[in-house]
């Protein structure tokens, strides 16, 4: 069966394009085959430096033949109707065939030789190639259909079944020639004749054509090159994508270095290397085996660095690699020498001056400047610490301090450094850092606030490890893979910064919408609930979102319209909250109401805002919770179960998700929920024909036997499942819910509850309502059975305002 | 490092091979601007005539002025003036990037000993609203050379696409001559170095840029700069063509007056993008203008 093979040779095509440019030549060549009527039996295509390429194997040399029927208009149509049907078919009346009294039009079409296919194909495949970025060039410039590609393309071989096809496209004539290594080749174009002749030829030209080759030959010598000196490599996959884009012939050469550079961070020598000059860094042999590649786990430290590196080269050099070598460890000592400025000068500014600074850098316009998140920041981080077991001064103390080296010189020429950085400065850190006086006293706080030169567990030297891990660490985790630090200091700063961005971003309404998340806010709702749930936190969310919500909307209110009202209002909330953080949210917010005559004016407004913000925040967190435990495996019909009961201590939540998990798992579980909605039903439908009767149920004279039981059990479940709850134990609620399987089915197979007798109506539907509600005190059970998640956060506003 | 047998290049030679080898292509040989410009770029002779249909061909070394980065000739690898080699190629030839590797050779780089590559690097200057795609051109990891097709200036999408070749002479030359220092640099082959032409420069001219130009001054020469531009533009010129090049230089010097005082630390965080976004709209108020004129001329 016929082969195609189709190259697209080009000037350097960007490392970081190179793999989408694979998938998508993958894909529009399998949607153009098929959409030209070809099968296949392989397809497969391949990005480097300098060309894409494309092998299609098992194509028929032509399209079958076919015949298609096109029915036409009624026999009993208008003449206009038929005319226009002839003039598109081409055919004429007697052509056409009756059927039924319809008209058809029967239209054959001879299979095509597969070549002649390829050209338009190949065309629209090329003019239609969506590159990240695309360019015009050269003397056809000027022409508004100038060929676009990513960078100037050069040859295209196109090749079917060995001879070529020939077409051109925008000038660029198609052939059978290529080009292999732009320095180690022969120089010259050669000819190919089909796939296996291509990448031979490319190999004999140093040219290794698969990605994949391409990055197992760098690991493969790159290790070697380092085991030859006794030395190991450290292993980097996003390095290891991007050299193995950048070079046709990978050559790793192990260089060296000054080991005078090894006083600096491994981090940044290790950043230096990676981002300025994508060389690998080489560590000296680990003691027990096992090297991490990535630092920052607090592992990184045990890692020790040799002073050396590895460069992957384009070429395997004349002289062995010698004088590139030494070009290149010249080129990484005047980076070193960079860095080495920046640690240097940064040790001598230190924190004041950073926090200084911090005050003219706007962190958003809507939520002023990084001085003053910092601040929210650290009041944040000094509620939560009692809710995490960390010391609230040095909390706050930590949070002031975690931000600072922003305004560092390494961490603005590195900014993946950021918290890294800080942590050693902070280390360090030769004298105390914190201004006694807070740059911004709110009106509302401050005055009860500890002096902030108490014992805020500064030590002789430095700020002490705790607070220096917290400054390194609060921003973890950064994605699902990222490890959760668990030091309580850590946990309370991280939990702060990630709410303060969330409450902030959320109350300027800068939600994410579909794909788009500029600000990050799913990472940073995910690393709250992981913080919380990893770490056991038992934090009522919402009222911490009230307390921080208020804060930020005490800041962007400032900011959008210098209302002094509102923000002594929203001072007032956030002093309010702090009282009570960890009550819970409606008894929080029922005991803030400093202006009880004041109802639909200000302050009305602002507890609306504030409650919509963190109603739409707790919806999100729910959200990510929905996805964090679907990736566990958890059905996200029970969160949404669980979360209409209005908690909002995540830990509680999944504890609670999981017994429901397991007892809708038994039959008992099951039934109870068939019970359940028949309940729900009948109750629904009866509300509809005047109001249901409400009380307790009481059995009358004569009842049935299975309706008295009922009542027994309900009542006795109900007792059950409160204690149940008061202790949390999630499990025991579901057994004495498992208890009322039994009476509801043979209520429901006995009883009739739409009674003629209106005192047995009356009696059933409460006895029905009152299973709803013991029921309803576990789980939302409505919810139950894979109904769309409906935020729910607005409902208790909407009790509010009822 | 070149092969042993020659010996290296001088900061002199090494411009001289550049400018026969750009001349034998048929560019013009141009001499500096004689306007303190920010990087080589600027030079009416690649801003100006990569807009608009006409060719154009021209090679030259533009002294490029950057105050912030002055280290009172302390670093061995700062200044806040040197030297950028230019060529401009419009449109550019097919075999743009094999000319160019010619150059390499020419200055005694050779491709088989070194690694030469091709680094995604897209061109962008935002004061004069202009951008392109290309690479930074790697010698065993150094950036020698930034390579880029143009596809915009003046915030307008060019009417023929130029290639523009970029040559720190500087490093080259330290590159070339094996030297850790740019003051180490063998300017000619009479024993005079770099340093021996330049270091009390740098010394100097960094204390001006940091601590000697009077901040209100150059606020004030700014603003009259910006008037200018906007004065020459509505002045016509004997053939009824408003008077875009004298408008362009105002450009240049209000862009320079802004350098200086963003290195005397007169530019709050806040006001920075108001100043780039004027010298901007200035740059594409001339480049409008001028691509009117040349497209009449051509």
């Amino acid at each position: 069966m016929p082969q195609l093979l189709l190259e697209l040779f080009s000037e350097e095509i960007p490392a970081r394009m190179q793999a989408g440019a694979a998938r998508d030549l993958e894909r529009m060549a399998t949607e153009r085959l098929k959409a030209a009527g070809l099968t296949f039996e392989a397809l497969t295509t391949f990005a480097g430096p300098r060309r894409l390429t494309l092998v299609v194997e098992g194509l028929p040399a032509a399209t079958p033949d076919r015949e298609e029927e096109i029915k036409g208009p009624k026999t009993s149509a208008p003449e206009q109707a038929l005319e226009g049907f002839l003039r598109k078919t081409g055919l004429a009346r007697e052509q056409l065939v009756e059927r039924d009294g319809v008209l058809f039009a029967v239209v054959s079409e001879k299979g095509r030789a597969t070549a002649t296919l390829i050209p338009e194909m190949v065309e629209r495949i090329v003019r239609d190639f969506p590159w990240p970025k695309s360019m015009r060039w050269g003397p056809r410039s000027p022409d508004s259909g100038s060929l676009r590609w990513v960078r100037p393309l050069k040859r295209i071989v196109c090749l079917f079944d060995g001879a070529v096809v020939p077409f051109d496209i925008d000038g660029i004539a198609s052939g059978d020639m290529t080009e292999g290594h732009r320095f180690m080749g022969s120089g010259q174009p050669f000819a190919v004749k089909d796939f296996a002749d291509y990448r031979a030829k490319l190999e004999r030209d140093h040219v290794l054509l698969d990605a994949s080759d391409r990055r197992l030959k760098i690991l493969e010598a790159a290790r070697a090159v380092c085991q030859a000196r006794g030395l190991e490599l450290v292993d980097d996959d996003g390095l290891l994508d991007e050299v193995a884009g950048l070079a046709e012939w990978p050559t790793p050469i192990l260089g060296e270095m000054d080991p005078a550079f090894l006083d600096l961070p491994p981090e940044v020598v290790r950043l230096s290397m990676k981002v300025h000059q994508k060389y690998f860094a080489v560590s000296l042999p680990s003691q027990s085996g096992g090297s991490t590649a990535e630092g920052g786990e607090g592992g990184g430290r045990a890692q020790r660095l040799a002073p050396n590196f590895v460069v992957v080269a384009n070429v395997a050099a004349s002289d062995g690699g010698t004088a590139l070598a030494a070009g290149n460890a010249r080129v990484l000592s005047a980076r070193l020498n960079d860095a080495r400025f920046f640690w240097d000068e940064d040790r001598k500014v230190g924190f004041d001056v950073w926090a200084k600074k911090l005050e003219g850098v706007t962190f958003h316009a809507k939520l002023g400047t990084l001085a003053e998140r910092v601040e929210r920041i650290a009041a944040l981080a000094r509620e939560i610490a009692p809710l995490v077991g960390a010391d609230a001064d040095q909390a706050e103390q930590a949070a002031r301090l975690a931000k600072a080296d922003l305004a560092s010189g390494m961490v603005g020429e590195f900014p993946e450094l950021q918290g890294v950085m800080g942590g050693y400065y902070a280390r360090l850190a030769p004298t105390p850092a914190l201004q006694a006086d807070p740059p911004h006293k709110g009106e509302g706080d401050g005055a009860d606030l500890p002096p902030l030169d108490g014992e805020g567990g500064r030590e002789a030297d430095g700020w002490g490890d705790a607070v220096a891990d917290a400054i390194r660490d609060h921003y973890k985790p950064q994605g699902p893979n990222d490890a959760v630090p668990t030091a309580p200091l850590t946990v309370a700063v991280a939990l702060a910064d990630k709410l303060d961005t969330l409450v902030g971003f959320f109350a300027i309404d800068e939600k994410p919408t579909g794909s788009k998340d500029p600000f990050a806010l799913r990472r940073a709702a995910l690393g709250v609930i992981r913080l919380v749930l990893e770490n056991g936190v038992r934090a009522p969310m919402g009222s911490v979102s009230i307390y921080a919500t208020s804060r930020a909307a005490e800041a962007a209110d400032r900011l959008a319209r210098s209302d002094d009202q509102w923000v002594r209002i929203m001072a007032d909330l956030h002093g309010s909250v702090r009282t009570n953080l960890a009550g819970r949210l409606e008894k929080v917010l029922k005991g803030w109401n400093p202006y009880p005559d004041d109802g639909g004016s200000a302050h009305y407004a602002a507890v609306v805002q504030v409650q919509n913000v963190v109603a739409d925040l707790l919806a999100f967190f729910a959200d990510r919770l929905k996805v964090l435990l679907r990736d566990q495996g958890q059905r996200h019909d029970l969160v949404d179960a669980v979360f209409a009961l209005g908690d909002d201590d995540l830990v509680r939540i999944v504890r609670r998700v999981e017994a429901l998990g397991a007892f809708l798992e038994t039959e008992d579980g099951e039934n109870l929920l068939a019970g359940y909605k028949r309940a729900s039903n009948i109750l629904r439908a009866e509300a509809k024909k005047g109001p249901l009767p409400e009380g307790e149920p009481v059995a009358l004279d004569g009842a049935p036997p299975e309706e008295t039981a009922l009542i027994a059990a309900v009542s006795k479940a109900g007792t059950e499942v409160d204690a149940a709850l008061a202790t949390e134990d999630f499990a025991a609620a579901m057994t004495a819910l498992s208890h009322l399987r039994a009476p509801v089915d043979a209520f429901f197979t006995a009883v009739m509850v739409n009674s003629d007798v209106p005192a047995e109506r009356d009696t059933r539907l409460k006895l029905l309502g009152q299973v709803r509600t013991v029921m309803g005190r576990v789980a939302d059970f409505g919810k139950v059975g894979g109904r769309a998640f409906s935020p729910r956060g607005r409902r208790w506003l909407a009790e509010r305002d009822g | 490092m070149p092969d042993v047998t020659t010996e290296p290049l001088s900061f002199q030679d090494l411009i001289l091979t550049l400018h026969k080898y750009w001349g034998d292509q048929g560019c013009a040989i141009l001499q500096p601007y004689d306007i303190e410009v920010g990087a080589g770029t600027l030079h009416p002779a690649t801003v100006l005539r990569a807009l608009g249909p006409r060719p154009w061909k021209a090679a030259y070394v533009q002294p490029s002025r950057r105050p912030g980065d002055g280290r009172y000739g302390e670093n061995p690898n700062r200044l806040q003036h040197y030297y950028q080699y230019q060529v401009i190629l419009k449109p550019n030839p097919e075999d743009l990037q094999a000319l160019y590797l010619g150059s390499l050779e020419a200055i005694g780089i050779d491709p088989k000993l070194h690694d030469i590559r091709f680094v995604e690097d897209d061109w962008e200057n935002p004061t004069v609203g202009a951008w392109g795609l290309g690479w930074e051109v790697w010698c065993d990891g150094m950036e020698v050379t930034q390579f880029t097709y143009f596809q915009g200036v003046g915030g307008i999408e060019v009417d023929v696409v130029s290639g523009e070749l970029t040559y720190g002479l500087e490093r080259l030359a330290m590159y070339v001559q094996g030297v850790d220092n740019v003051y180490d640099l063998r300017f000619n082959k009479d024993g005079l170095t770099y340093g021996e032409v330049f270091l009390e420069n740098e010394r100097q001219q960094s204390e001006a840029n940091f601590h000697g130009y009077d901040v209100d001054g150059l606020k004030r020469r700014f603003e009259d700069m910006v008037a200018e531009v906007e004065r020459f533009l509505a002045m016509t010129g004997p053939q009824g063509q408003a008077l875009v090049l004298p408008a362009y230089d105002q450009v240049l010097k209000a862009s320079h007056l802004f350098n200086l005082m963003d290195a005397r630390g007169a530019i709050a965080v806040a006001e920075r993008q108001s100043y780039i976004g004027r010298i901007r709209d200035l740059c594409k108020a001339c480049a409008t203008e001028w691509v009117e004129q040349e497209r009449g001329r051509a």
